[in-house]
């Protein structure tokens, strides 16, 4: 059984700028046991996604299902834990306390101290919730969350607040608990971190899934780099069709080619179109990769 | 339900750990009276055989506890600052079972500001039959349900940095047209408004120690109307506060 399943997910938010398309048809089906990445810039509908899906934001279209129940069911019944995106601590209570106090609301909780342990705050378990470094906030963002013992676990942009260090440490314990079958989906916008600990990456951008699969097949799309260059009057389809060229899009006089295999790419480029001329050729990171990865009808809807 | 209790066991630690909490709920009324009743002690209300401190300590029961029960807004405000409040919606913690933790803790801290003033009262010679004393107690905390609601509703519509001033000017007002501080007088507009506003019934619940007669038809429906309202009002405020801070 799929544990979450979205269906066309759509959502737009009201702003002094006008309406933002933030989610533009989301269409995710999640195995339980399965890892899975959302990858994606900043401002590509990730947290709004993840919102709609665990109930906190209703989405304009769309539907969603976790483990073959409403998102609220599922809650209900205690399946779903996360760590949002953002969120400090309530003070005036210890680490220990805290944890308590939410594995208090659920029917088949971790043991406290277990939890404590795994999330290697067994030290500061007396310790207030606001006299806390960030690293050990987020540590705590984090046992609250698996305390649970969640069969879905969401994280968005988990490690945000988090040193080299920090880093490596949280995931180790993200991977012990995903080691015990459980489902888990995060939110970031490093693609290492898809790689190393993700199974899948969803691909998003501008609102929509560009690309959905293994992480070594999303890190070859991604880990592209990317030819710009002036060449008037090309069509589209001829440049598409250059060797190394994985995706290609004309902005005015301009082309910009996202490329596997870019030497390739820019020689064939010179060879068939001499006229080519402002050429640049970039290391794609992210934001590149999905400027080339999104076609230009995103602009004729929101019009 | 268990988890709901153990829920509230600690959110009632957590009120009683906070020290600017203290200072608000608890010692500002006592202060307060001292300052009024404590200078005037020996002093008669003109007209009447009432003492400055007995007068003032039944005042500032009505305004000590209405500030006490809207404190929960400042603490449900600092929850959401904090994204408690979607930790807690993804939780299965049900909303009449936060309710249930966010009214209790409300009418502890009210009750606790209320019993430090009647000790207050007792020290500057306040002498009231047992009977009033337990009628007025009654009242009040029955008075006191609307804005049970309202600091729920006040928690979930302003901003963290604004629940001091909102909550601080709100209280401020009310205390004044319902005369908290000094008679309103029996006719005129202001007296009309107060007619429909529950804290005039605080007030007035307050009174009754003072042998003043306990509320009418016209108080029993405000007090309902308003906890009844407020009470929606907040469950509308609360499901719909799910957005990112």
């Amino acid at each position: 059984m799929a544990s979450v399943e979205l269906r066309g997910l759509v959502k737009s938010f009201r702003t002094p700028h006008g309406d933002v398309r933030a989610v533009r048809g989301v269409d995710v089906a999640i195995e339980t046991g399965e890892t899975v990445a959302l990858l994606g810039p900043n401002g590509a509908g990730k947290s709004t996604t993840i919102d709609m899906a665990l109930g906190l934001l209703r989405p304009d279209e769309g539907e969603v299902t976790l483990f073959g129940r409403s998102s609220s069911d599922a809650i209900e019944a205690g399946l779903i834990g996360a760590m949002l995106q953002s969120g400090s601590l309530i003070r005036d209570l210890r680490v220990r306390e805290l944890v308590a106090m939410i594995a208090a609301l659920y029917p088949d909780p971790l043991g406290v101290e277990e939890v404590l342990e795994l999330t290697g705050l067994t030290e500061v378990a007396e310790q207030m919730t606001h006299k806390l470094s960030g690293g050990q906030t987020q540590r705590v963002r984090f046992a609250v969350a698996i305390v649970s013992n969640p069969e879905l676990l969401v994280l968005d942009e988990p490690t945000v607040a988090l040193d080299v260090e920090g880093r490596r440490q949280f995931w180790t314990t993200m991977r012990a608990f995903a080691a015990r079958g459980k489902t888990v989906v995060f939110a970031t916008h490093y693609l290492d971190e898809a790689d190393a600990y993700a199974d899948r990456a969803v691909l998003m951008a501008h609102g929509r899934v560009v690309a959905d699969g293994p992480t070594t097949e999303i890190k070859a799309l991604v880990g592209s780099r990317t030819i710009r260059a002036t060449l008037p009057d090309v069509p589209d389809d001829e440049l598409r069709a250059l060797p190394g060229v994985t995706a290609g899009e004309r902005r005015g006089e301009a082309i910009v080619l996202a490329c596997s295999d870019s030497d390739a790419a820019i020689r064939a480029l010179l060879e068939r179109f001499p006229a080519a001329r402002d050429i640049e050729i970039q290391g794609a990171g992210l934001e590149e990769a999905f400027v080339a990865l999104t076609s230009g009808e995103d602009e004729e809807r929101l019009a | 339900m268990t988890g709901g209790a153990t829920y509230l066991r600690y959110e009632l630690r957590r009120t009683l750990r906070n020290r600017r909490f203290y200072i608000f709920s608890f010692g500002f009324p006592l202060v307060l009276y001292y300052l009024i009743a404590g200078t005037n002690r020996g002093t008669r209300l003109s007209g009447t055989d009432l003492s400055f401190a007995t007068y003032y300590m039944v005042s500032v029961s009505s305004f000590g506890t209405m500030t006490a029960m809207l404190s929960t807004g400042a603490r449900i405000s600092a929850e959401r600052a904090a994204g408690w409040n979607r930790q807690l919606r993804i939780s299965p913690l049900s909303p009449t079972a936060y309710f249930r933790t966010k009214v209790v803790t409300a009418y502890l801290v009210a009750i606790v500001s209320l019993l430090l003033l009647y000790v207050a009262g007792l020290t500057l010679g306040v002498s009231i039959p047992a009977g009033r004393w337990v009628r007025m107690t009654v009242l009040i905390a029955l008075g006191l349900m609307p804005f049970a609601a309202a600091g729920i509703v006040i928690g979930h519509l302003v901003p963290v940095d604004s629940t001091g001033p909102v909550m601080g000017g709100l209280t401020a007002v009310l205390a004044f047209i319902s005369g908290t501080w000094f008679p309103i007088g029996d006719h005129g507009v202001v007296h009309d408004i107060a007619q429909v506003l529950p804290s005039y019934y605080l007030v007035e619940a307050g009174r009754t120690a003072l042998g003043g007669n306990a509320w009418g038809t016209t108080g029993w429906v405000v007090v309902v109307v308003w906890t009844v309202v407020l009470a929606r009002v907040a469950r509308e405020v609360y499901r719909r506060d799910t957005a990112r801070g």
